[in-house]
Order: structure tokens, then sequence, then C-alpha cells
């Protein structure tokens, strides 16, 4: 019994005496191990898209929030005097929104796998709950609204749920906002700021590129409220909104990082689905091509009588098969190849028909750019196209024989962004791209070229201690599931170069982040 | 004499010199006060571990020693790149002695131990940077061994006796780096693996040239604890068909060696009250070069870890004074040298050189009990190490950062003897 007594009071005086833990010469966690240099860290506010909140796998999740890159710089900042930073989570890690209970934006991607076992990326199983009707209170240091536009951020109302039926409205902000009337840069200016982060301006040309083009270039418009969702943002209005965001936020922040916009061809968006995808060996297409060429044939000799003969669709049967597409920068034919079908002894009907169907056809170049939804329908029947043709009392053989996506039916704007739209969105994106640097240097502000950085991982990639981060299609790396938005590593990847800037602009030595802990594969879970 | 004494001290303030791993030298009070030596030192039963040879040597016809150790040990680890920074304050954990011995005839002396020389209880915080690697391990293992010591001659005895191992190990890591389920909770597996059955041997020779002055030496095999069918729990793994395992518990397969070790020895009487020892230890850590772990399922991966230990040494000074009639303090030094190559630095026992700082005291509280105490400061220097055989799809990825680790280890204990 004494020995046990003396046992324990000598056990808790070591204990007490020695469970310090042992201390590095210069520790992190130190006062002045790493330095803020001249720039004031204290409170951060991140504005921006879907890119800065964290959006991924086609959703905004949990996760993907947790692993945004302005959480991330966030984290590192601490170590020089960063505060707390504050995200809106959302109420799961499923994504997806409700508006008044309904559906108004789908789950997140996973991988999961088709009928016959082969990995494919599916909606996770579940219901999204997050309501967005239920608005959250306080302020936010993540002033991400994925959709944004750059003129939305000025936008006042744009939280406003009763704006959403109008399309002036955005349902993320609807959750955060501080008042209906409220703006996402004021929001953010009302924190004061010390040092915040802009990536905006993606969507401005963005929504136009995923959409093949289908929006309309607003160059020339100097009113941004009357542009639709998928058109491309007057430089002019872009310059003007852009300045004033910064201006706005340098009211209080001394320091701050502008980002600039990656040319879009660079996401595997834009580069995994190959322009001639048709492959001669597969059972269900190759036997298909002699009657293809046959019937082209006829078309063809249209096509060089009207003189445009880079027009000629022809089916090789050893090589993979470019698309046939629907240009709609074309000269419309249409009349021309009704007219000339006709002379030659075809029926009113069927000429009518191809002259409509290949009015602004062509096969597809390797300048085309195929969007990855068109993945999924390539090669298959258009049941929309299949119909029509069926109330013209065409006959249901030839009316399913001219539905097939991108092989008898040219596959429409909204799957190829051509070369004549990559232009008109590369030349957007260069003239943003001027105001944003310049901006930087004239305010003495990091500049971050994501442009050069997404070109690194589109060509050659990006190596970390795993081995190299690419711009590839779920095996790459950097990209998530939606083949725009990025990864936990992407985002990773991001955070360093932002931090590399800050240190260079401002004499900081902020801790860089290991890619490695980041997760670069695709989120796996049980699918619907 | 006194000058081969010299020339030990000498060559072993030159020498560099080994240990670690996951040995814990706490096998007796009075040993560990002297640096833990012993080999050649006849005090108490401690002898039944540290050279049973020498029991036969003991005054009394019945002695006994038990005693318990608390390890208090912690690690800090940072990497100055990232900024990232971890200490893990480790469970205290309790190895432990007991020592009996009883002089049958003149020459004969009988005796049972039982031990605990191996053991680690690291504990990070969860999912902390290197959780890939380690979150928690728990080794335990007990040796017990009957012992025999014979006296063939006033000068020369002999000593030894088969051991019978018991051990067992929880080990839990996360799958990888990244892999999380659909939460976000990082995939993880633990290994449980209790009651593994090993036996082995000790033997050793103790001979007196004078009545002052003995040498010692003693050998320990080498016992590998083999499991074939422990349990391994994955958890948080996402419920897909493409994820590398499936949560649930799965058999598997593994083993580790407690590594052969060879002591020599002396203890010099230099005068009535003062005792001078020295012990080297050579631990067989070579035997530890890679720990796999072999799970039943044929699809799941298995495990290898390279450890590739290297055989260390360490070096033991230590010395008796005896105060008063019924109080002896005593002191000592010892240098250790890690068996953990450069490359192969895993934090599940990050263990550099360290030095021991040893001290303690008997006090007879009756002609035959006695309490002894003992202290030992275990000094780590800060290293910047790395474990780089970390494969991530096929590729080595190195873990690295700055170590610092200590350990403070009171221990209590009682000699009887009758």
């Amino acid at each position: 019994m004494k020995n046990y007594f003396k046992y324990t009071i000598a056990s808790v005086i070591a204990v007490g005496m020695f469970s310090c833990e042992p201390e590095f010469e210069n520790s992190v966690e130190d006062q002045g191990f790493y330095s803020n240099g001249d720039a004031d860290f204290s409170t951060y506010v991140s504005v921006g898209n879907s890119l800065t909140a964290g959006y991924a796998d086609n959703a905004l999740y949990k996760q993907g929030q947790e692993n945004s890159f302005p959480n991330i710089v966030a984290h590192q900042l601490k170590h020089v005097g960063g505060g707390d930073f504050t995200q809106p989570l959302m109420n799961d890690n499923l994504g997806g929104l409700l508006f008044d209970g309904q559906v108004i934006a789908t789950t997140r991607l996973v991988l999961g796998v088709d009928a016959e076992g082969n990995p494919t990326p599916k909606n996770i199983a579940g219901a999204p709950s997050t309501e967005i009707t239920q608005t959250l209170t306080g302020t936010y240091n993540n002033m991400g609204v994925p959709g944004a536009k750059s003129f939305h951020l000025l936008l006042e109302g744009y939280g406003n749920a009763a704006n959403l039926a109008i399309g002036k409205a955005n349902p993320y902000f609807v959750r955060f906002r501080s008042s209906e009337n409220a703006t996402v840069i004021g929001d953010a200016v009302k924190q004061n700021p010390s040092f915040f982060s802009l990536w905006i301006g993606n969507n401005d040309v963005l929504s136009y590129a995923t959409s093949g083009g289908a929006g309309t270039d607003q160059t020339g418009n100097l009113d941004p409220s009357t542009y639709g969702a998928n058109d491309i943002t007057d430089p002019n209005v872009f310059a003007s909104v852009y300045s004033q965001e910064v201006d706005a936020l340098m009211q209080s922040a001394t320091s701050g990082v502008l980002i600039n916009i990656p040319n879009v061809a660079y996401t595997p968006y834009f580069t995994t689905v190959p322009y001639a995808p048709l492959d001669p060996s597969n059972p269900s297409f190759g036997p298909m091509i002699p009657q293809l060429n046959e019937t082209y044939g006829m078309l063809n000799n249209v096509f060089a009588y009207l003189n445009v003969p880079e027009r000629s669709i022809v089916f090789s049967e050893t090589a993979a098969n470019p698309v046939v597409i629907k240009d709609e920068d074309l000269t419309d034919l249409s009349t021309e190849i009704t007219q000339v079908l006709m002379a030659n002894g075809l029926n009113q009907t069927v000429a009518t028909l191809m002259g409509m169907q290949y009015g602004q056809a062509r096969q597809a170049t390797p300048e085309d750019l195929l969007v990855l939804t068109s993945r999924g329908v390539i090669g298959e029947l258009n049941q929309e196209h299949l119909e029509a043709l069926l109330a013209m009392n065409v006959p249901q053989e030839i009316a399913a024989q001219l539905s097939v996506n991108g092989i008898t039916y040219p596959l429409t704007d909204q799957w190829v962004l051509t070369n004549t739209e990559q232009a008109i969105v590369n030349q957007a994106t260069a003239a943003y791209n001027a105001v944003i640097e310049g901006l930087a240097t004239a305010k003495n502000l990091a500049f971050v070229d994501a442009n050069a950085m997404m070109e690194q991982l589109a060509n050659g990639g990006i190596t970390y201690d795993g081995g190299m981060v690419t711009s590839a299609f779920a095996t790459g790396g950097a990209f998530s599931l939606d083949g725009i938005h990025l990864t936990p590593r992407g985002n990773a990847i991001m955070a360093n170069y932002i931090i590399r800037a800050l240190n260079e602009t401002y004499n900081a030595t902020v801790p860089v982040v290991n890619v490695g802990n980041y997760s670069g594969t695709p989120a796996l879970g049980a699918t619907e | 004499m006194k000058k081969i004494l010299l020339f030990l001290v000498l060559i072993s303030s030159v020498s560099v010199s080994y240990a670690g791993g996951y040995r814990v030298s706490t096998q007796g009070q009075r040993a560990l006060a002297m640096g833990h030596t012993g080999v050649a030192v006849v005090n108490n039963a401690e002898l039944a571990f540290f050279n049973p040879a020498g029991l036969v040597y003991l005054e009394n016809k019945i002695n006994i020693s038990a005693g318990v150790t608390g390890v208090i040990s912690n690690i800090s680890w940072q990497n100055t790149q990232t900024g990232e920074h971890i200490a893990a304050d480790n469970p205290f954990s309790t190895p432990f002695y007991l020592y009996a011995s009883y002089r049958a005839t003149d020459w004969l002396t009988l005796g049972l131990s039982v031990y605990t020389p191996y053991g680690s209880t690291v504990e990070y915080p969860t999912d902390w940077s290197g959780s890939h690697l380690v979150n928690t391990i728990d080794l335990q293992a007990i040796y017990i061994q009957p012992v025999v010591s014979l006296k063939l001659s006033e000068y020369f005895s002999v000593g030894g006796g088969p051991i019978f191992v018991t051990g067992g190990v929880k080990f839990n890591r996360n799958l990888n780096r990244t892999l999380t389920d659909e939460e976000g909770n990082r995939s993880n597996v633990e290994i449980d693996a209790s009651g593994v059955n090993g036996w082995g041997w000790s033997a050793g020779f103790m001979f007196n040239p004078t009545e002052d002055f003995r040498l010692g030496f003693h050998y320990r095999s080498e016992i590998i604890l083999e499991e074939e069918s422990g349990e391994a729990v994955f958890s948080n793994v996402p419920n897909s068909p493409l994820a590398p395992v499936q949560n649930g518990k799965v058999a598997f397969g593994a083993k580790m060696p407690m590594p052969a070790e060879i002591t020599v020895g002396l203890s010099y009487q230099f005068t009535d009250k003062w005792l001078f020892a020295f012990d080297y230890n050579r631990a067989l850590w070579s035997a530890y070069s890679s720990l796999d772990i072999n799970f039943a399922p044929e699809e799941y991966p298995d495990s290898i870890n390279p450890r590739n230990y290297k055989n260390a040494s360490t070096y033991r000074l230590g010395l008796q004074y005896q105060a008063m009639d019924n109080l002896t303090l005593r002191a000592g030094w010892y240098y250790d040298e890690t068996p953990v190559q450069s490359g192969y630095f895993a934090p599940e026992t990050p263990r550099n050189d360290s030095q021991g700082y040893t001290g303690g005291l008997s006090y007879q509280i009756t002609p035959r009990i006695a309490i002894d105490a003992a202290f030992t400061y275990l000094h780590f220097k800060e290293v910047e190490e790395s474990y780089d055989h970390y494969q991530e799809n096929g590729q080595e990825v190195t873990f690295e950062g700055l170590y610092k680790s200590n350990a403070f280890l009171p221990g209590l204990g009682v000699t009887i003897n009758l």
C-alpha cells in the first residue's frame, strides 16, 4: 500500500513535470518563424465565382468547400497573423439545392460504374437538403458565388429569391446574402478585409463556351442587364465593373491578389472527347459505313456543284472518323441543296429534309472542341429529331436513319465549340486578362497567372511528390468530374500559386502546402 | 586492471553507439539507475534478466525483485516547408518485471523471470500529416523465462533458460493520403493481433577473476512473433465497387521480430563503497527488414513497409555508492544509437540516437525488504529525417520533417531477500 502510494505520488509529479512536449530550437509555431512581410493578412475575404466557392464535381458540397483554394490559403495565412476564415457551408456532402422544397440543382458527381461495370461519372445517391430560402446569418470570408459573372457582383438583389424566376438572382447567394438588396461586393466590403483575392470573369466567357457557343458575343453592348445567360460579356463592361470591384475592396484592404482567366480550352471539359470518336471497328458503326458513304456521296456531289467541296462528308473504314457537326458560322445552303437534289430527280420531301439537315453541316476538324457532355450523345438516336421527322410523315425507317447524333444528324451548336467560336472566346479572355494584369500592376497587388497554370496542366503537367498532375479527365488529378472545376489537389496547386505570388509581392514567407495531401482522384460513393 | 578499465571507458567515449527501435530498457530499477548495466553486477534478482549465470552468486537463499516503470514519451514533428506541426502525447505505458531466484544447492540456483523488453505506444493526432504511415501503435510483449544458474567454481558460472513470449500489437493508419468516404472521413485500417506466442532462449556466463572484478556475457535469442489470422478492420471506405477494399473485418498475417541481443560487460568494486559497471549491448535489428501485412482476401493490396533496420549497439556506464548502511545511491549514463537508417525514419518508432541519464536509490526498510527507485531522462537531438519508401501508385513518396522526442521514465521497485 505504501509502495503504491509513493508510486502514485511520484508518477503524478513526474507526469506534471515532464509531459511537456519537446520543443524545437525554431518552432513553426513561434511568432516570426514565417513572415507576413509588407502585407496584413488578418482579415481575408475571397471574392469570386464557383472556383472561389470550392464548387467541384458539378455541385457545391461541404468537402469541396473545405478544399476551396481560399480556405487552403487562409489556413496557411494563420502562420502570419491570419484570422479565422468562415465559409457558407452547405447542409451536406451531397450537393444540390432546394428552392421551396423543389430540387433546382442536382447532387454531385462521383465515379460510379455503368451496366458493364466500367467507371463512369454518376450522381451520388441521396436527396439534396440545402434549402436556399433558409438564409444563413452572419458574415462569410468566402464570398465565392457559383455562376456569378463579373457584373453580377455589383448587382443589387442578386441574393433576392424573388428575382430567381427572372434570372436576376443566384440561388447560392440567396443562401447567405446579408439582405435582399445586398450585392456580393457590398457584403464583402462590409467585413473590412485587410486582404482579398478576386477571381472573377470566368463565367463571362465560360457559359458561352460550355454551351458550345450557343449564346451571343455581346461585345459592343454596354448594358449587361440585357445579356442572356450564355452570352459573352463586353470587355469594356468587364473592365468597368472589375475596377469598381477592386476599388471597393481596397477601401479597407491594403493587400490583395488578382487572378486571371484561363483559356477554357485548357480544361478537360473541352479536351476529353476527340473530334474523331467514331471507330470503324465498332460493330454498331462499322457495317453502316458503305451505306453512309453512298448516301453522303450524293450530298458530296451537291457540295462540289455548289463550290463547297470542303463540306464533303466521308467515312473511312480503317481510321477513326470525325463526327458530323452543324457549324452555325457556315453559310446556310439548305435551299440550294434542296434545289440541286430535286433537279437531280430526288423527290421534294426527301430533298427538303436533306437541305434542312445538312445546310450548315460539315465533318469536325482537329480545331473543333467537343464538349465533355457530348460523350453520352454521339452515336445515339436523337429522339427529338426522330419525332420531328415522324411528325412530318417521314417513314419510320428513314427517320431513324437520319437521327443518329454526329453520324447522320449533325451535332448541334451546343455540343461543339468550333474554331470560330473559340476565337471569340479567346479574344474576350485576352481582353479581360489585360484588364486584370494591368490593375494588379497599377494597384501594387499580387497577380496570379491562372491561364499559365492551366496551360502547364494541359501541356506537360505540374510535378508533385507523388508524380505529375495534369488536366486529363478523371485521371490527371487537377480537374473534378465536371471537367471544369478543380479537385482538392487542383485547389492546392492554385493555393500554392497564390502563396508564392504573395511572398514575392509582399516579401512574405507564407509556407506552401503539400499538394500530395490533397485528393486528386475522383471521389467514390454509392450512386443513383 | 585500472588500465583496462580506462581503456574501455575511452572506447565508449569515442565510439558511436546505438539501440532504440522498440526496445524499452527498464528491466530492473537498480540496473536502470546505473545506466541499465548489469551483465556483470551481482546485486539482486534482476540478474535473472541481465545474466542468469550470476544468480548463483547471490548471498540469500531466496531473492525477489519486482518493479514497474512509467514511460512518458513525447514526440514533436514539424515541416518547415508547409508549416505543419503536431505533438504526440503518447499514452503512459508501464513496462514491469518480476524476478525470483531460489538457491537449491550451493552450486545450483533456479529462477523465474517475467519482463517486458519490447514495446511501443505512439499516438499521433488522428489524420495528422503522416497518418498514411501511422495514427497509433500499441506493441506489447511479455517474456516469461525459467532460468538455471550453475556455479562451476568461485570464478565461473553459467546460466540460462527457455523464453516463452506472448504479445500483441494494435496498429492504426489511414489507407493512403487522400481516400475518404462520402462524408470526407479518411479511410482507415486497424490491425489487431493479440495472444501471439513465440519461443526463444537466453544463456550467459560470469567470470570473476578477483573478488572485486567481474566479467559477464549474455545472449538472448531472436524471437519472431508471427500472427497468422489477426483481425483487420477497414472503416470509412467509400461505398463503391471501385474502392480498393470494403468496410468490415478481414483476416491478416504478419510477423515482427524481437531481435537478438548480445551483452558483454564488467563491474569493478573499487572501494568498499563504490562500484563501477560497464555494459555493451549489440541488438541484431537487421532481422527487421520489412513489416509486411498480408490481408487474406486476394484482391486486397498487401501492405509492404520496408524497415531495413541495421544492427545497433548501446554503451552503458553505471556507478553505485553505498552512502549509508540502509541507503545506496546510483547514477548512470548511456548512449543509444538507433537501428533506424536514414530514409527509413517511419513515425511509428521515430527514434534517433539518444542519451540516457539515469539515477536512483535503494532504501533498506528492513533487513529483508528494500525499495528501489530509478529515474531516467532520455534525450534526443532534433533530427531532420524522412521515410522514403511509402508507395503511392507505384511511386515512392517521401514523408519528412523535423522530429524531436524525449522520454521520462520514473520507476519504482522492491527487492526482497530471504
